[in-house]
């Protein structure tokens, strides 16, 4: 095995239940308390989706607990169009920060960046104990928005102005609930960026002795580079934070143009734009896309080789494709506004570099097929949510290329085919990223097995669940149906796609339901599964070297030395059919 | 070896630990990572501010609303004291790095007195506009200027706060070499404000 290398460890284990479990500094803590942020928080955000769906076909629904909850907003036990759209508000902005950029790089980033690049701990423990405090912070501001006088903001995930700047006038939700809204975000961008600095600095300076950059596994480049995107854009985002929150409490005029009359008042601003706001929005609001995909691209590519026990193809490829896909994303952001008025030019400008990121994207597809073509593939758990990942992945994506287009994004862009869009390729894809996370890493992380069986029907009624939910958003989408509406009683063509909005949120009452096979697995498993052994999927990477799970400083003292890249499967000659990263046996035949 | 008490160290004698380096390992993997953070702290400010800049000259050729910001002369002056505090904060940073402690001590005390000098300055300012009738909400051109100045002071307070606290290591002796790095980070930060407050002061004379 390897030579190891004697090193003082970076802070010795903590006593206390304060200091080993709430404020703790070890990277392995900090990342579960992300993870369990991040599942309480798309439980969450479940519900309110489920709560809009039956909204959508029952609409006049007296439901008694509906008040009790929302004793204004649903006054007689009906929802009104507002609480509907807080419930849209809070669901996009729970499921976009809390969940989908908090689990996959948050949670599964700090836990296993450290342990795959063999280092003792992140590069900066006390300030990685502070971000995720800033989060939960972030997160209890935002849900205290719901128990406000007025409730919820209504101004969606994207918060567009004026309907975000103008405050208490615009609507119940508009006044505190707006203003609670910002001040979460502003707190999220602050840990968001303070949790990118620690990455970049981890992964650039606390590499093992061998682990060159081109050895690294395909999750910490995708880590890095998403905390690449992370500090470029949650700076922006904050940047357009402070400017709206001064247009609201201020009276400054940044977005509010002159002239503007809210249920019959004239505000007092002038010479605003709120176009300034989309701009500055989708600066970050795009890459924030990829932020939220690309942890799941790496953990895919490396779930794909380690059941398919083949080398990942075109390693080298990847890292260029993750590369180029973050690079890009900073250049697209206009594709979110072509229906805002801007300059034909200008948009096909915006259309092509859209299309531009299909090819790194494709050449991401086409190298996972290359991993799987002609393996004897292991059908465990997380190998189906990879497979499902890649599967969602393309489903996605090939709409996206459909939207990339002005003239066609001119007519779909507010119908259900961009709700169904977004869902299948930032929701769905890098949810089931995060389910194949869960169910490979979970022996790791609490050094028992998850029960497989229920793994596997969870993923099977999961996967048919999400593509009976999405898929037909794109059909009624077509079809002129409009998104953001509160329910479609008014609109006389609407009634004949009734019935498919029926079976969309049957479908979705189902797939939630399914979720707590999920849950149970994961509490019971903790408590009840079988003892995990060092390594259960014979894989290479660094955290199956260390015991399950790994002691408060990884590697005992003794930092590994690593000898070859991350995907050395069905090695020619070998005793086993895999090489450990940290083997020097055989090191003739390594990748690099 | 032969101990070496702190005011030996005082006098211009050799510190018993080697002289450079984090803990004894220079260029370690902490002290690296200590360097990296900070320059990676930087860019996500650099972000910050180039975003509000952006904002700035889209709002300033929006409409006919911008009027033009007579800067307070007072900003002269506290642009020539941050300039001298980012020299003395060098200066000490070498003095440190050839082992002359007391002038350290000096020279960094120095640069943190005309930081917190600095920010009263700034107060100062904002009195000023505030005295002429020019408040956040007055014009686009007040607003950007409050937010920027503001923006950047409360940055610099964050490094002011680093300056403090290696100014009381330093005199309670307490700076050993495991600290090195701190000073280091802090006078880079501190030098990157310095500058960052230059690009503010020309954007507003040229642009504002």
């Amino acid at each position: 095995m390897s030579s190891p290398v004697v090193h003082h460890a970076v802070h010795a284990a903590p006593k206390g239940f304060l200091r080993k479990y709430i404020f703790s500094t070890d990277h392995k803590v900090i990342g579960k308390q992300y993870y369990l942020l991040a599942l309480f928080s798309v439980f969450v955000g479940m519900l309110l989706s489920v709560l809009m769906r039956f909204h959508m076909i029952y609409p006049d629904a007296k439901v008694s607990w509906f008040e009790k909850l929302w004793p204004t907003g649903a006054a007689g036990g009906i929802m009104t169009p507002e609480l509907y759209l807080s419930l849209m508000t809070m669901h996009g902005t729970i499921m976009v920060f809390f969940v989908l950029t908090t689990a996959p790089q948050s949670g599964f980033g700090n836990y296993f960046l450290p342990l795959q690049i063999g280092a003792e701990d992140m590069a900066f423990p006390v300030i990685n104990m502070l971000s995720f405090w800033t989060t939960f912070a972030a997160l209890v501001v935002l849900l205290a928005a719901f128990f406000v006088p007025g409730g919820a903001p209504l101004s969606g995930w994207t918060a567009y102005p004026p309907l975000s700047a103008v405050g208490e006038i615009a609507g119940p939700g508009q006044g505190t609930g707006q203003t609670l809204w910002i001040l979460s975000i502003a707190l999220f961008c602050g840990a968001s960026l303070m949790g990118a600095i620690n990455f970049i600095a981890t992964t650039i300076d606390l590499r093992a002795k061998g682990m060159t950059l081109m050895r690294m596994p395909l999750t910490c480049w995708a880590w890095f580079v998403t905390a690449i995107l992370s500090l470029l854009g949650f700076a922006v985002l904050l940047a357009a934070g402070i400017l709206l929150l001064l247009d609201r409490v201020a009276g400054t005029s940044f977005f509010l143009p002159a002239g503007l009359v809210v249920n019959d008042q004239i505000l007092n601003h002038k010479g605003g734009s709120p176009l300034l706001w989309q701009h500055l929005f989708w600066f970050f609001g795009h890459p924030e896309v990829y932020i939220a995909i690309l942890p799941g691209m790496g953990l895919t590519s490396t779930v794909l080789s380690v059941f398919a026990r083949k080398p990942i193809f075109g390693y080298r490829a990847m890292v260029y494709a993750i590369l180029a896909i973050g690079f890009l994303g900073f250049l697209v952001w206009g594709h979110h506004m072509f229906v805002s008025g801007m300059n034909p030019y200008t948009g096909i400008a915006f259309s092509v570099l859209t299309m531009t990121i299909g090819v790194p994207s494709a050449i991401k597809t086409f190298n996972w097929i290359g991993t799987l073509w002609g393996s004897r593939i292991r059908f465990t758990t997380p190998m189906l949510f990879a497979l499902g990942f890649v599967s969602l992945f393309v489903t996605g994506g090939i709409s996206g290329i459909f939207l990339g287009q002005p003239a066609l994004d001119l007519y779909l862009h507010d119908t259900y085919f961009v709700v169904g869009h977004f869902h299948m390729i930032m929701g769905v894809a890098a949810i089931f990223g995060i389910f194949a996370g869960t169910y490979y890493w979970f022996p790791k992380m609490y050094g028992r097995m998850m029960n497989e069986t229920l793994g596997k029907i969870h993923f099977y009624l999961t996967f048919i669940g999400v593509y009976a939910i999405f898929t037909p958003m794109h059909f009624v989408g077509v079809a002129g149906n409009p998104r953001r509406y509160a329910d479609f009683k008014e609109f006389e063509f609407l009634g004949q796609l009734m019935p498919v909005h029926t079976f969309m949120t049957h479908a979705a009452f189902f797939t939630a339901a399914v979720q707590l096979i999920f849950l149970f697995n994961f509490f019971w498993s903790m408590k009840k599964g079988a003892r995990a052994p060092v390594n259960p999927w014979e894989a290479t990477t660094l955290e199956w070297t260390v015991p399950s799970p790994p002691p408060h400083d990884n590697f005992g003292g003794r930092l590994p030395e690593v000898y070859r890249g991350a995907y050395e499967y069905s090695v020619p000659g070998a005793d086993k059919d895999y090489l450990m990263q940290n083997e020097p046996v055989g090191a003739a035949k390594t990748q690099e | 070896m032969a101990r070496v008490s702190p005011s030996d160290v005082l006098r211009g004698a050799p510190p018993a630990t080697p002289d450079y380096g984090d803990g004894g390992r220079r260029g370690g993997p902490a002290r690296r990572a200590g360097i990296t953070g900070i320059v990676v702290a930087c860019a996500a400010i650099v972000m910050l501010f180039a975003a509000l800049t952006s904002a700035m000259i889209v709002r300033r050729g929006l409409g006919g609303d911008w009027q033009t910001l007579t800067l307070p002369g007072i900003l002269w002056v506290n642009t020539g004291v941050l300039l001298a505090s980012s020299f003395a904060v060098e200066r000490a940073r070498r003095a440190l790095r050839q082992g002359r402690r007391e002038a350290f001590n000096h020279l960094w005390l120095a640069g943190t007195v005309l930081g917190f000098l600095f920010l009263a300055g700034q107060y100062a300012a904002w009195r000023q506009l505030v005295a002429a009738g020019v408040y956040l909400a007055t014009n686009p051109s007040s607003s950007f200027f409050y937010l920027f100045t503001v923006a950047h002071a409360l940055h610099l307070a964050g490094g002011l706060l680093a300056l403090v606290f290696i100014t009381i290591w330093a005199w309670r002796l307490r700076l050993g070499p495991g600290r090195r790095t701190a000073v280091d980070v802090s006078a880079f930060y501190w030098h990157f404000m310095d500058g960052l407050w230059i690009y503010l002061l020309l954007l507003f004379r040229f642009w504002g």
